[in-house]
C-alpha cells in the first residue's frame, strides 16, 4: 500500500511519551518511526544496546515500549536478539503461539553500540541470518558518556576525545561504512536512512527491512542536538542538508542489489552541512580550509563509488 | 501483578517487581516532561492546513493525530525543542511569548 | 530403573540436557568444555532433541542470546570453561540481576597466563560474586545428577536465579566413568515444565527486562536478589530430597566425611575431594581422627552448617584450588574463616592452595597436609597459614 502519512500518524503510539531522551533528540523520531513500521496485528520484541536510548526509555519503572522489551548490555543487542529470535522459532515451532501471534524481533542500538563495541555479535548475528532487523541509530559518536569520538564520527567533527585545538582539527579517520560492511555480510535488505520529507524514505525501508525475512539492517542517521552542537529546532535541515550533501546518501541494499532512494536535485557542497554544526566550527577558521577541502574530497569519492554501484 | 503506578521511591524491597521487570506498556507516560521544556511552541488552529508534518518529527509523541487530524500539544510531556515549528511549512506552530 | 554406563563428565552433561530437552542451547567452543555442545550437536542432527541450537561466535554471545532466549520465555541452556567464563563475566552479572534462570555447565580450568588448559577454580572462583548459584561436583555421577537439580533449584520462584554445575576439567570433564543415568521419562517428569509467569513473546501483556535503576531503586533491586540466594539455599535441599525420593542418590549443601568426632580436616571441592578421602581412610586405620568437608554448594555458602560442623575440630586446612591473589589466601579460606569469625569455640585455620593448572594432587600430598594439621592440634606451631602445595622452592 501506498505511503500515507495521516494513515500512519492515525496509528497507535509504540513509543510514549515520557521517555527521558534530550530535548529535540533524533533517537525519539527513530523510534516512533521504527515503531510505525511494525504492521499495528504484529507485536515486537526490542532489544537495546546500552546508550542514550536505553537510559532514557526504560528507567525503571518507566518503560516508553508499548512491546516487549529488553536490555542487557552494550556490546550484545544482535546477541541478545539472537537469542529471542530462537526462543520464538521454538515457540512457533512447538505451537506455544498461535497462527496469528507474531511477533517482529527488532535490535536497535547507537553507533557505539553497533560500530564499535557491539560490531562482532552484529556480524555474528547477521552471519547466522536470524530473521530480525537491527536499527543503528548513527548519531556520531558516543553520546550516553558526553560526545567521545566512535568510528561512526565524521572525519575533522570535534568531540570529547578528539577535541579541536591548535595542534588538532578534531578526528583524523573518517567514519566506518558500516552499511557497505553490512552488505558484505550477505544480509537480504540493508539501507540508509534518515529523518526527512514526510517520513517515507525511512518508513518503507524500515518496513521492508522488518518484513523481510533474514538478518536485515537499517542505519538510520540521528542528529544530536547536545553533540553536534546546533539548536535543536534544527533537526530537519541538518538531515536535509546530510543527503543534499551527499554526506549521507539514502539508498537500500535488497539481496545485494544497490538502489538509490533519493538523489539531490543539486548536491551542495558539504559546508552545506558542516557550516550548521559547533562540532565542525574550527573547519572554517582561517588556515583550516583544506579540511573542508579534504571532505568534500572524500564525500565526492564516496558518492561516485555509490553511483557506480547502483549503476 | 504489580502496577509501575504503584512502584515508587518509598516502597520496601519486598514490594519491586522481580529483577525491576515492568508488565504493562507504556508506562513512562507517568513521568511528565514537560516540566523540562523552557521554551513552548503553540499551535495556531487558524492557520494549521491539517497536513500533519509536524506530527512524525517530535520525538516525544506529544503531538496526538486522531482520524487524520492533529490536536493540540501534549503539554504534559512537550519538551519544546522546536522541531514541530520549523517542520510546519505555514508557519501554524509559533514559540509563545513568555 | 537406573540405567548403568560408563561415561565422561561432559557426557553426562550432554545426556543430562538431552533427557531435559531445553528449548535453546547457544554454543562457543573452549577446551575442555567442548565436547558438551559437541554431543548435543549430534543429538540435534539425529532428531533425538527439539532444541533451537545455535552456534554463536563468542562466549560473551552465548550468554547473551541465552538471557534472550529465557527472557522470551524459554529454557536455556550453555556451556563454557576458563577465558569463555571470563568473557561471560559483565553477561553473568546481567542474568542473576535480571532473574534469569540460565544453566551453565562450567568445565573448570585454569585462568591464562601462561595460558592453561587444565583444571583449576580459577574461572569459576573468579565468578563467585557474579550471583549464579554454584554447584560443585566430585565425579561424573555428581555432575549428571546436579545438572538433573539444576532447572528446578533456578527457576524456583522464590529463587530465580541462573545456575552453574561446575565440573572438574578433563578430571572430571573428559575421564570415562562408571554412572547410573535415570530413565528419559523419570527425567523429564522430576524436572518438569518451564511456565514462567511473564516472557517477552507472551502473547496478553508485554514484558520490559533490563532497565535504567536510579539510587533510590538499586539497592532495594540488590537486596532482593541478596534474598533471592539465601532462598536458594532451602530450595536446593528440597530438590535434593524430592532427588533421592525419586531417584535414591543423596545430596546435600556440602558432604561431611567422617567430621563427627574429627580433630583435624580438610575443607575441599571436586574431585580433589575422592584424593582426601582415601587419605582420611587411611589416617582412621591408623586411629587418627581425620575428617573432610566436601563443599558442593559454593553460592549460596552454607557458612552456618559448615561452622557447626567444624568448631569441635582443633586444626583444619582449607584447600584451595585457585589462587585468589588477596596476598592472604584464597577464597574458600575466605568463606571459612568468615563462616568461623563468630564461633566461641573454633579451629586453628590455614589455607593451602593447590593444583594450579592442573598440578596433581596426590593421596600422599594429602596426607602430608593432615601431617602438618596434626602437628597444629598438637599445639605446634601454626606455620604459614597461607601456602602453596607440591610448589619448587
Amino acid at each position: 500500500m501506498a505511503y500515507n502519512l495521516k494513515n500512519e500518524m492515525n496509528k497507535p503510539e509504540r513509543f510514549n511519551a515520557g521517555h527521558r531522551l534530550c530535548a529535540g533528540c533524533g533517537a525519539g523520531i527513530v523510534c516512533r518511526a521504527m515503531m510505525r513500521a511494525v504492521n499495528p496485528e504484529d507485536k515486537a520484541v526490542i532489544c537495546n544496546a546500552t546508550g542514550c536510548l536505553e537510559v532514557s526509555s526504560f528507567q525503571y519503572p518507566y518503560t516508553a515500549w508499548d512491546d516487549s522489551y529488553i536490555h542487557t548490555a552494550f556490546e550484545n543487542a544482535s546477541a541478545t536478539a539472537s537469542g529471542v529470535e530462537a526462543a520464538y522459532r521454538f515457540m512457533k515451532k512447538k505451537g506455544k503461539l498461535g497462527q496469528d501471534q507474531n511477533f517482529k524481533i527488532l535490535a536497535i542500538g547507537g553507533d557505539g553500540g553497533t560500530y564499535d563495541i557491539g560490531f562482532q555479535s552484529l556480524s555474528g548475528a547477521l552471519e547466522r541470518g536470524h530473521d530480525f532487523t537491527y536499527f543503528c541509530y548513527d548519531n556520531n559518536a558516543y553520546m550516553n558518556t558526553g560526545t567521545q569520538r566512535s568510528s561512526a564520527t565524521p572525519r575533522f567533527a570535534s568531540a570529547t576525545t578528539t577535541p579541536a585545538g591548535v595542534e588538532s582539527v578534531g578526528k583524523k579517520q573518517v567514519q566506518k561504512d558500516l552499511t557497505q560492511i553490512v552488505v558484505s555480510h550477505g544480509s537480504p535488505y540493508v539501507a540508509q536512512t534518515t529523518m526527512i520529507g514526510n517520513m517515507k524514505d525511512f518508513h518503507e525501508k524500515a518496513h521492508r527491512a522488518i518484513y523481510t525475512e533474514g538478518a536485515t539492517f537499517v542505519n538510520v542517521l540521528t542528529p544530536c542536538p547536545r553533540g553536534w552542537q546546533y539548536p535543536a529546532e534544527n533537526l530537519l535541515e541538518i538531515c536535509k542538508a546530510a543527503v543534499d550533501t551527499c554526506i549521507w546518501p539514502l539508498y537500500e541494499v535488497v539481496e545485494g542489489e544497490y538502489h538509490l532512494t533519493y538523489e539531490p536535485k543539486k548536491k551542495l557542497p558539504v559546508e552545506e552541512f558542516m557550516s550548521k554544526q559547533g562540532r565542525f566550527k574550527h573547519c572554517f577558521a582561517p588556515g583550516n580550509e583544506w579540511t573542508i577541502e579534504a571532505a568534500q574530497e572524500y564525500v565526492d569519492k564516496k558518492w561516485d563509488e555509490l553511483l557506480e554501484k547502483c549503476r | 501483578m504489580k502496577k509501575a503506578s504503584e512502584i515508587n521511591e518509598s516502597i520496601p524491597w519486598q514490594e519491586m517487581t522481580v529483577g525491576c521487570e515492568i508488565y504493562e506498556p507504556g508506562t513512562s507516560r507517568l513521568t511528565k516532561t514537560g516540566e523540562w521544556r523552557s521554551r513552548t511552541p503553540e499551535w495556531i488552529e487558524e492557520k494549521c492546513k491539517q497536513c500533519v508534518l509536524c506530527a512524525p518529527f517530535c520525538p516525544d509523541s506529544s503531538i496526538p493525530v486522531k482520524d487524520g487530524r492533529r490536536g493540540d500539544f501534549d503539554y504534559d510531556h512537550c519538551k519544546g525543542c522546536g522541531i514541530c515549528i520549523k517542520a510546519c511549512p505555514f508557519e501554524a506552530i509559533k514559540w509563545r511569548e513568555e | 530403573m537406573s540405567i548403568r554406563e560408563r561415561l565422561s563428565g561432559n557426557e553426562a552433561i550432554a545426556t543430562a540436557m538431552r533427557q531435559i530437552n531445553p528449548d535453546v542451547f547457544a554454543m562457543f567452543p573452549i577446551t575442555p568444555s567442548t565436547e558438551i555442545p559437541q554431543y548435543y550437536a549430534q543429538y540435534v542432527a539425529d532428531g533425538r532433541v527439539d532444541t533451537e541450537f545455535i552456534c554463536v561466535e563468542s562466549e560473551h554471545s552465548s550468554l547473551s542470546a541465552c538471557l534472550g532466549a529465557e527472557a522470551a520465555g524459554c529454557r536455556a541452556v550453555t556451556a563454557t570453561s576458563s577465558a569463555g567464563l571470563s568473557f561471560m563475566n559483565e553477561v553473568l552479572y546481567v542474568a542473576a540481576s535480571s532473574r534469569l534462570p540460565v544453566v551453565l555447565a562450567v568445565a573448570c580450568r585454569a585462568l591464562t597466563g601462561p595460558i592453561n588448559i587444565n583444571h583449576d577454580y580459577s574461572d569459576s572462583m573468579a565468578e563467585r560474586d557474579s550471583g549464579f548459584i554454584q554447584i560443585y561436583a566430585e565425579n561424573n555421577q555428581e555432575v549428571y545428577d546436579n545438572y538433573l537439580m539444576a532447572h528446578r533449584i533456578a527457576e524456583h520462584p522464590d529463587v530465580r536465579l541462573p545456575l552453574m554445575v561446575c565440573e572438574d576439567g578433563f578430571i572430571t570433564s573428559h575421564a570415562i566413568e562408571n554412572i547410573e543415568l535415570e530413565e528419559d521419562d523419570a527425567v523429564k517428569k522430576f524436572v518438569g515444565e518451564y511456565h514462567p509467569e511473564n516472557y517477552l513473546l507472551k502473547a496478553e501483556n508485554p514484558l520490559a527486562v533490563g532497565p535504567y535503576g536510579v539510587s533510590n531503586y538499586y539497592m532495594e533491586a540488590r537486596v532482593a536478589q541478596a534474598h533471592a540466594m539465601m532462598n536458594a539455599k532451602q530450595v536446593i535441599l528440597d530438590v535434593a530430597a524430592d532427588f533421592e525420593k525419586t531417584f535414591g542418590r543423596k545430596y546435600g549443601l556440602f558432604e561431611e566425611y567422617m567430621m563427627e568426632d574429627a580433630d583435624i580436616a580438610l575443607v575441599i571441592m571436586g574431585s580433589s575431594a575422592g584424593t582426601a578421602k582415601t587419605a582420611v581412610d587411611s589416617l582412621r586405620a591408623q586411629g587418627i581422627k581425620a575428617g573432610l568437608i566436601k563443599v558442593r554448594v559454593f553460592r549460596p555458602f552454607p557458612a552456618e552448617e559448615i561452622a557447626k560442623c567444624l568448631v569441635n575440630a582443633k586444626a583444619v586446612a582449607v584447600m584451595d584450588k585457585s589462587e585468589g591473589f588477596s596476598g592472604c589466601g584464597g577464597p574458600l579460606f575466605a568463606e571459612i574463616s568468615g563462616a568461623m569469625i563468630n564461633e566461641d569455640k573454633r579451629p586453628k585455620i590455614v589455607d593451602v592452595v593447590f593444583g594450579l593448572g592442573g598440578r596433581d594432587f596426590t593421596v600422599k600430598a594429602a596426607l602430608s597436609v593432615y601431617d602438618r594439621l596434626i602437628k597444629i592440634a598438637e599445639g605446634g606451631e601454626l606455620g604459614q597459614v597461607y601456602s602453596h602445595l607440591g610448589v619448587r622452592t
